[in-house]
Order: C-alpha cells, then structure tokens, then sequence
C-alpha cells in the first residue's frame, strides 16, 4: 500500500489539484506541491497533525483564498462568464457556526435563501433537511438552546440542503465527547451513503479517518504536503461491529504508521 | 487519540443528542404579568424609595425648613397637580425635542454606519469629523448654533442630536463589523451579494450593539434637549422644562422648580426603560444579554 493510489482508471474526478502551493503574505508555506484527484462519489479524509495545511487546503477547494500556485479544477461542474468555477459544494467548520438570531430552520434555510430559491420551496427542504439529520420536531429552535451535537447537526443540514455535489468537513466533530462523535459518524456515513455526494473529511484522528472513509490522505506540515495515499478497503456499511473488529484495528494500525512516518520526516 | 477509542464496544441508548432530548429552557412563573423572578426587583428599590421620601418630609417638617429653601415631597406632589396645565405643556415640548433628535440621531447613526462599513475611505475620511462633533461640548456650540439656525425649536434639536448620534454611529459600526468569520465565509461561498450579506448577516449581527448605543442615546439626547434649552434661555409659548427650571429659580418658584425637575428625571426613567424594554424583547429568545440563566 506504500504506492500512491492515483493510479486508478478514473476519466474525470470531480475535482483535480494540479500543483497547489500556498504562502501565506508572512511568509508561511502552508502547502507545498500537493497533486490530488478526487473521484465522485468517494469518502476521503484528510489526516495529519495540527498545522499541516488540511484547513488551508479545505479552504482553498471551497474557493476561499487562491492558491499561490497551481489550479483546482472541477471538470464536471459548469463555470460562470468570469472563468470561476460554480462550485456546488457544503461546508461544515469546526465550530458550528450558526446565526443565534435565526432558528434552526432558518439556519438551514440560509443557502437557499442566498440563492433565491422561493421561501415555501426552502422551508420544505430544510424541514426535510432536519429531519435527515434527526432533528424533526426542532425547526423552532434558537442555537442556544441546543446542545453542541446537536447545533453540529444544524450545522450538517444546512450544508446538505443545497444537495451539493461535494460536502467538505474541517474537524467537524473535534469538539464533541467521544460517545456524541461516535454516533454522529454513524450517521454521517448513513447520510453519505444515502446522499450520492463526494465527501472530504478533514481529521487528526486516525480513528475517524479509518472508520469514515475509503481513502485517506495523510499529510505531513512545514511545510504542508502529501505523504501517504492509502486507500481503505473495508465494506459498507460500517457500525460499531467494524469498530471492534481486528480489521478495523490493523486498518489503523496501518495509518497511525503512515501519519508516525509524516510526522517523523 | 485516546485508547478508549478502539475499546468501545457499545453505544448508549440516549447521548444528549437525541432529537428526544428536550432543550434546556422552561417558562417562568408570573404573577400580574410580571416574572417571579423580576418582583423583587421592582419592590427593593420601591421600599428604598419610599423610606427615603419619608425621612426627607419628617425632616422637613420637624426643621421647619421654609419652602423656598426646600420644600417637602408632599408640596412637590401638590405642586406637580395645581401646575400640571404649565408644566404639561413643557414637558410635552420637551419630549418632542429629545424624540425627534432620538429618531434622527438612530437614521443617521445606522445609515452613516452602514456606508462607513460598505466603504473604508468614506470611513477614513468622515469618521474623525463625527468624533470632533461628539467631543465638543454641547454647551460650547448651542449658542453659535442658535444664531446660525435662527429658529429656537430647530436648534434645540440640533443640539440634542449632536449629543445623541455618536454612541449609535460607533455601536453600529462595531456591531457591522463583528459578524461571525466563518459565516462570513460561508455567504462567501454561497455567493451572496453584498445587499445580501448586510441584511441576513451584518444587520442582525449589528443589533444587540445597536440597541445597547439606543439605550445611551435615549438618555443623551433628553440631557442634550435640556441643556440646549439651558443655554438657549427661551422664554414664549414653546417652552420646555428646562426653562421652566430657569423660570422657577428665578421667581423663588422652589416647589415649582421641583416639580419640573421630578418630571425630567422621569422622563429620563421613562426613557430608559422603554429602550431596554425594545432591547429585552428583541434579543430575549438569542442574545446572551438578554437570556435568562439557568445553571
Ligand atoms: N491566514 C493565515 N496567515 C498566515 N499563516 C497561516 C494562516 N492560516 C494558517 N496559517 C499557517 O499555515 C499553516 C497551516 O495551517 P492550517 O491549514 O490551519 O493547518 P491545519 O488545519 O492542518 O491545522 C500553519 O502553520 C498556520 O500557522
Ligand atoms: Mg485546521
């Protein structure tokens, strides 16, 4: 598994990085080189210690801050008069970043909003939306009033509503107790599988990253580069069963041993 | 990475996150359609009030104090009954004053805020000239501005906006610029123009800032009223309550000049309380200063 797994025959990823470096204006090199295809469709995570560019090269995929070298392009996805691509991707940050004056259902409703779509289509959908991510019965919530998983959950909604093609995800469940984060990974993947979107999951967590995704990419920092590419080849669906399974322990036994080497070099 | 990770062997029925899980907030109890818990206080500082006004009508009566030197709070009461047709009239001009400059001071505030937000240069370039207007005393410029403008009414206004726009103006601008990053990243990323951005981001963020500058301005712009007024000296038909003050001294008026000066201090409470009434109601169901605490 020590070769990269670009090797498979795909025509047309969903997206494609083709040399991306980023500096930022004082000088940090926060990615350095990185060649990435993303085939649609699949789960990948994004593992490495604190530092080593994951958030940044998030980020730069969801078209904020260009790189400083390189191109992203996606080849399926239509591009707008000025040359920019019109990315149809959702976003969950670390935090959960909700409006406190809006309620949940008004929280999810937001993308939907922006894009104009007509207020009585964006409510059934955002209802639809809560309801995927166990929250029915909640659309009259304020944030404040629910608890952290459960503001994720809004969170998670609100970047599916949209129906994108691509969720991006930047440690979103780092802040959570282990039994919440547990039980949001499951349903992660049972959203997954149901939804037909791409997945990018950033994590520091080799746990996680063996238990979400199909592939990961482990990165190391200063400065921030690909150094593994495994790919894991344990069936869905997933559940706590593949969690205490010995396959699911040498899968990371595996990655811990890639991610020691990354942090080694 | 704990080892605990790989240990776990089962889940939990109920994890906090369970949609079956209740949000963590109850109603409170009311008696009158007040809060148990707001009782309190509006007794305590009652109490506190009524011993006071007690200890000063003893002491008045048992020093024998003439009443133009200071007269009893029974006489002000009775005062404020037999003058009620002048002083009403007053106070009417007066609330007048400090309502108008408080509307223009909130249009201007929250209009100048949002154009400095959408502009750095404009900011650069107009921002210190609404600070130079904020630190020159009221008092300083009311008479230059009562000969330029000429009619007593307008210049009074003017007087008092001038007092009352700049805690509006800064807090706004604050509030404007203290919308979340992130969600300001994510409007980024759903392609939202900038009318979009300001009004379901930078607005709603902007209000509780808002609101705690009316709360100021509210008080500000009855201070500036009277202490235009003060300087401008107007005497006439359109007389507010601080010539009523003046006219009162002058005339040994005692219990008079009381009277008036009750009905300022209320009208400030009265102020006071109605802005923090908008403010509680607007912000009571998410803003943090406004919640009530329940741990
Ligand atoms: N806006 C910025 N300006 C300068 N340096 C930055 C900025 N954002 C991140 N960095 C630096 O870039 C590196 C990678 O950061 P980041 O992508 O956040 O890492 P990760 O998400 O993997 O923890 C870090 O060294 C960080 O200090
Ligand atoms: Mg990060």
């Amino acid at each position: 598994m020590n070769a990269p797994v670009l090797s498979r025959q795909i025509p047309k990823p969903l997206v494609a990085l083709r040399g991306i470096s980023k500096q930022f204006s004082n000088g940090t090199l926060a990615v350095r080189n990185v060649n990435l295809d993303i085939p649609a469709g699949e789960f990948l995570s994004l593992l490495g210690p604190s530092g080593c560019g994951k958030s940044t090269l998030l980020r730069m995929l969801a078209g904020l801050g260009a790189p400083s070298a390189g191109t992203i392009e996606w080849p399926t996805m239509d591009y707008d008069a000025s040359g920019q691509p019109m990315r149809d991707l959702g976003f969950v940050f670390q935090d959960p970043t909700l409006m406190p004056w809006a309620t949940a259902l008004k929280n999810v409703m937001m993308p939907l909003t922006l894009k104009n779509v007509s207020k009585a289509e964006a409510e059934e959908r955002s209802v639809e939306a809560l309801k995927m991510v166990g929250l029915a019965g909640f659309e009259k919530a304020y944030p404040r009033e629910l608890s952290g998983g459960m503001k994720m959950r809004v969170s998670i909604a609100r970047a599916i509503v949209t129906r994108p093609k691509i969720l991006l995800m930047d440690e979103p469940f780092a802040a959570l107790d282990e039994i919440t984060r547990h039980k949001l990974n499951n349903d992660l993947l049972e959203l997954w599988s149901a939804g037909g979107f791409t997945a990018v999951f950033v994590t520091h967590s080799v746990f996680e990253s063996v238990y979400l995704s199909q592939r990961i990419v482990v990165m190391a920092a200063r400065p921030g580069r690909i150094m593994a590419d495994i790919s894991v080849d344990a069936p869905y669906p997933r559940n706590e069963q593949f969690r205490t399974s010995a396959d699911y322990a040498a899968w990371c036994r595996v990655a811990s041993e890639k991610l020691k080497e990354a942090i080694g070099s | 990475m704990s080892a605990t990770d790989t240990l776990q062997t089962s889940t939990p029925q109920r994890d906090g996150t369970d949609a079956a899980d209740l949000p963590v907030f109850a109603t409170e109890k009311t008696v009158l359609g007040v809060g148990v818990s707001t009782w309190p206080k509006i007794i305590a500082p009652m109490i506190v009030g009524i011993l006071a006004l007690a200890g000063w009508e003893f002491a008045v009566w048992w020093n024998k104090v003439p009443h133009f030197v200071l007269p009893g709070p029974l006489l002000i009461g009775q005062t404020l009954i037999t003058d009620w047709g002048t002083l009403s009239g007053s106070l009417w001009i007066t609330l007048k004053i400090t309502f108008a400059a408080l509307i223009a001071a909130v249009t201007v505030g929250v209009a100048l805020a949002i154009l400095f937000t959408q502009s750095k240069w404009l900011e650069l370039s107009l921002f210190p000239y609404a600070v130079i207007l904020q630190v020159t005393p009221v008092v300083a410029i009311a008479p230059l501005i009562i000969i330029w403008v000429g009619d007593i009414n307008t210049s009074l206004l003017i007087c008092a906006w001038l007092v009352a726009f700049f805690p509006i103006l800064s807090n706004t601008i604050m509030g404007l610029n203290s919308a979340d990053h992130n969600l300001r990243n994510l409007f980024e990323m759903y392609g939202a123009t900038r009318w979009q951005t300001l009004r379901y981001l930078r607005l709603p963020a902007a209000l509780p800032y808002f609101l705690s500058g009316l709360k100021i301005s509210g008080g500000l712009a009855l201070i500036g009223a009277v202490v235009a007024e003060f300087v401008a000296g107007s005497g006439g038909t359109a007389s507010g309550l601080a010539y009523r003050i003046l006219e009162s001294g002058y005339q040994l008026r005692i219990p008079r000049m009381f009277a008036a000066l009750v009905m300022v201090s209320v009208t400030g409470i009265a102020i006071f309380l109605a802005t923090s009434w908008v403010s509680h109601m607007l912000l009571r169901r998410w803003h943090e200063s406004a919640v009530k605490r329940e741990n």
